[in-house]
């Protein structure tokens, strides 16, 4: 794996107010690299400085070799771009828009058609641009994006706004982009999102990136913390779970206790514990932690505040 | 390659301009609409013999009628830039290899179109309507029209580069631009205007517009009106120097 975008020291302000500070991270070949964060946290103003339409005030940028300020008409041709809340001519075609964009580059465009039908927007070849639904009109940008058959495609808060059926849609479209061997740049504000499809997520706040990695293996780093929710009715359970090793706290709220711990056997010694004791419950579930989680750790707000 | 995405992006926006409720009638049919009524209205309620009225049914009305169609293909072209900015338009397509003055260079075209379409069936319906009929030098009238009508456009994108939102483009857009009809000449000889007055016709764009169509109408020589072709080319440089410094994609 090699990268092919590299970010190093980046910083961008906008009058007295810094949008992207020291931002620094690497993108390789053929995953999905997710940047997560409020909004506001300068998601957009570092995704578009890597494609080239915002020029950074320091720090410099590679995309596949090329320097998006230099060279941005080259980097154009070979990178798909979908913007935040975009829009296109009120009554534009959907097949014009997709004729449109595949004259607009010197390499030969993919099948219009063809995407239009992997989209699943056919039928809706002939409708305007304006009496698309949120859904199929990001599902028009991604076609967009893919027209000129790029190497690297870059989706700014792809799904946001969208019902969860259709941003479920949007989501296999996107591992389908990867499974075509192309990198998959993308920012979202939604977790779940970022757990879904990301390989790798940097987490900004501020303009500053404060933590990257696998979603798994940041959740392992900063929340390591187990919780198994059940319900019992024996008198003595309440002790026989103090005395598991693992145990940092056991609460009970009328026969519904919370259990937690750490490490990887917590949830083990809590089902061995139960056996043992001939423990006789009624509901169980392991409460693991996730990206919210995390963000919620490292920057002491929700992600949604 | 590029003249393939202009072809392509212009013939797009011709057709996503007819599609425009009230589009082609509202910047087409209308002023030609407006152009025979008044000639008509004219022509009953003056003196056929008197000078002044024939002189004003033959050159000014005529003259007139072209500026408001092009004037109405600036605001347009305004209005259109400044929804496009707002909607994120023209930043999508600032992200594909297009070069932004490609990008502008396609509505210019489509409004040179439209002014064209208008004149021509302002020259045909007044062929057949106008009360004294349309004589006309059409291919130098024309010409003189998309040259007024091509140096206007830059003081529209100078517009289209300051407004703040579109909502305020098309009012903006008209209270700069209608205002100087009033000194333009057309109505008052530029030389019989008061001397405060005669220094701000000779910085109006229009003044030169004006004067050259009325001339080429009134059948002079290209020579005679080099001057009027300099100072609307001045114009052109002038303005579309100033937008490409202040000009905002988004």
């Amino acid at each position: 794996m090699h990268p092919v975008i590299q970010v190093s020291g980046v910083r961008k302000t906008y009058g007295p107010t810094v949008a992207v500070d020291e931002v620094s991270f690497e993108v390789n070949d053929g995953e999905i690299f997710g940047l997560i964060g409020p909004n506001g946290a300068g998601k957009t103003t570092t995704m578009e400085c890597i494609e080239g339409l915002r020029t950074p005030d320091r720090g410099t940028i590679s995309v596949l070799g090329l320097d998006p300020f230099r060279d941005v008409y080259k980097l154009q041709e070979r990178i798909g771009v979908q913007l935040q809340q975009a829009q296109l001519q009120k009554r534009i075609k959907v097949w014009e828009a997709v004729d449109l964009w595949s004259s607009l580059y010197r390499k030969k465009a993919v099948d219009g058609e063809n995407l239009l039908k992997q989209l699943g927007l056919a039928e809706k070849r002939g409708a305007w641009f304006m009496n698309l639904s949120g859904g199929q009109k990001q599902r028009l940008f991604i076609a967009l994006a893919l027209i000129n058959d790029p190497e690297v495609v870059f989706l700014d808060e792809l799904t946001t706004g969208l019902d969860p059926q259709s941003r479920r849609t949007i989501w296999d479209l996107v591992r389908g982009i990867r499974e075509r061997g192309k990198t998959v740049f993308l920012t979202t504000h939604l977790m779940e999102e970022a757990e879904r499809l990301c390989d790798r997520v940097a987490i900004i706040e501020h303009g500053r990136i404060i933590d990257m990695d696998t979603p798994q293996r940041l959740v392992d780093r900063h929340c390591p913390e187990r919780s198994v929710v059940l319900a019992t009715d024996d008198p003595v359970a309440e002790e026989r779970f103090r005395a598991i090793p693992a145990v940092e706290a056991v609460t009970c709220n009328g026969g519904r206790f919370t259990i937690r711990g750490r490490g990887d056997d917590f949830v083990t010694e809590v089902i061995r514990c139960l056996s043992e004791n001939r423990i006789r419950v009624t509901d169980f579930r392991t409460i693991l932690p996730n990206l919210e989680d995390v963000f919620l750790k490292l920057t002491g707000h929700s992600i949604r505040d | 390659m590029m003249l393939r995405g202009l072809w392509k992006l212009t013939w797009i926006e011709i057709k996503i301009f007819l599609r425009e409720p009230l589009g082609a009638f509202g910047t087409i049919g209308f002023p030609v609409l407006i152009f025979l009524g008044l000639g008509r209205a004219f022509a009953r309620g003056q003196a056929p013999s008197s000078f002044a009225a024939t002189g004003f049914i033959r050159v000014g009305l005529p003259v007139l009628a072209s500026i408001l169609i092009s004037l109405s293909a600036v605001l347009s072209l305004v209005t259109i830039i400044s929804i496009y900015r707002e909607g994120g338009i023209l930043k999508r397509l600032r992200a594909t290899p297009l070069r932004p003055q490609t990008i502008l260079t396609a509505h210019v075209i489509v409004k040179l179109i439209l002014t064209a379409c208008s004149l021509a069936l302002m020259v045909l319906a007044g062929k057949r309507y106008y009360p004294v009929g349309m004589h006309i030098p059409f291919f130098s009238f024309t010409i003189a029209l998309l040259i007024s009508t091509w140096s206007i456009l830059s003081i529209g994108f100078l517009i289209a580069s300051i407004v703040p939102t579109a909502r305020f483009a098309q009012p903006i857009g008209a209270v700069i631009l209608y205002p100087m009809l009033a000194v333009s000449g057309l109505f008052v000889p530029v030389a019989s205007l008061p001397p405060a007055l005669h220094a701000v016709a000779k910085v109006v764009p229009l003044t030169y517009a004006v004067s050259l169509l009325e001339g080429i109408l009134r059948g002079d020589a290209w020579s005679t009106h080099l001057s009027d072709v300099v100072a609307l080319a001045v114009v052109f440089v002038v303005c579309t120097g100033l937008s490409a410094k202040v000009f905002r994609w988004e």
